[in-house]
């Protein structure tokens, strides 16, 4: 993927987020501070403002651009790792005009980490970690298998929709659902559902 | 002296702590960075980078944090001040500022005040 998809795709990810705010703001209403949707739209919309001025760069400063954009106008949890996030992917990919699935998946990688130390967060803490790192999983394990983009994505993509569903069904012991402990067991993370929304898009863009 | 910047999601609660702090030390350089440019909570990066800026001297500036996105946030925005002399104290944010401010106004080093501040994370109230 090149960096006019590349601004093509997060155009999109942001109609959809924009989208989709009620939906995210309500599932974090029933177990957090309410605010994930407006906080995640509030950061996409001013990133959209800025992608037409990346159209000449390389998709590594695509990335960057993204994640401290994310950084400093979401203003609730998701802006630092999100952010951290897509920061990690432009570190990671730097000097690649074109970028690969194995690419891809070694700046996931290191997205993943970076998320994990910011949040000070593993697997099974009820946050969009519980997606991304099974989607990373079955992504590397599809591509291993059968060397084919579109089947890696939708590998990724079903492991990262089952990863919401495991949220539901554990207590949050990370983030702001984790005042309310065993209350949090019986809904989906919002966090992990926007991740998820986010990959549904870019697997049906490849 | 050192200074310090409260962060908080709330905007209230971030000049309530600052105000709690002028009772005992007064002249100690203290800044709010809490919610939103548009009044909403939230953390906001560009808040705390410019109360930073506002309490900064040569002494070194002490962020304090209520949770979550406060955290992080303020932990990207001393990542992103290279060559400043910044910290964040791991305590409550009212008791941490109260004796932060008073261990500064009576000249103390950021390094023996967040020492102390450690203290206060781990007191108990009863």
């Amino acid at each position: 993927m090149k960096t006019e998809k590349l601004i093509a795709v997060i155009g999109k990810i942001a109609a959809k987020i924009e989208q989709q705010k009620d939906f995210l703001t309500e599932l974090d209403n029933v177990i957090g501070d309410g605010d994930h949707g407006i906080n995640l739209a509030r950061g996409f919309g001013e990133v959209v403002k800025k992608l037409d001025t990346l159209r000449e760069k390389e998709p590594a400063d695509v990335f960057k651009s993204v994640g401290m954009t994310l950084v400093s106008t979401v203003g609730g949890a998701s802006g630092p790792l999100y952010g951290t996030g897509f920061m990690k992917l432009g570190a990671a990919l730097k000097g690649k005009e074109d970028i690969t699935l194995p690419d891809f998946l070694e700046a996931f990688a290191a997205a993943i980490e970076g998320i994990k130390l910011r949040g000070k967060s593993d697997r099974g803490e009820k946050t969009m970690l519980d997606a991304m790192i099974p989607a990373k999983e079955a992504m590397e394990a599809s591509w291993q298998e059968k060397g084919d983009t579109k089947a890696a994505f939708a590998a990724g993509i079903a492991a990262a929709q089952e990863g919401v569903e495991y949220t539901k069904t554990i207590a949050a012991t990370k983030g702001r659902a984790s005042y309310l402990g065993k209350r949090s067991i019986g809904h989906q993370d919002p966090g992990a559902t926007s991740f998820t929304m986010m990959l549904e898009i870019v697997g049906g863009e490849i | 002296m050192v200074g310090f910047v409260i962060v908080s999601h709330s905007a209230k609660l971030a000049e309530g702590v600052v105000d709690l702090t002028r009772m005992m030390a007064k002249d100690v350089p203290i800044a709010a960075a809490g919610g939103l440019e548009d009044g909403s909570f939230g953390t906001s990066f560009e808040r705390i980078q410019d109360a930073i800026e506002r309490v900064y001297s040569e002494d070194g500036v002490i962020l304090l944090v209520d949770m979550g996105s406060a955290v992080m946030t303020a932990e990207m925005v001393v990542e992103s001040m290279e060559g400043y002399k910044l910290s964040i104290a791991d305590c409550p944010i009212a008791e941490g500022a109260v004796t932060g401010t008073i261990d500064s106004s009576v000249g103390m080093g950021v390094g023996e005040i967040l020492a102390d501040l450690e203290e206060v994370g781990a007191q108990k109230k009863l």
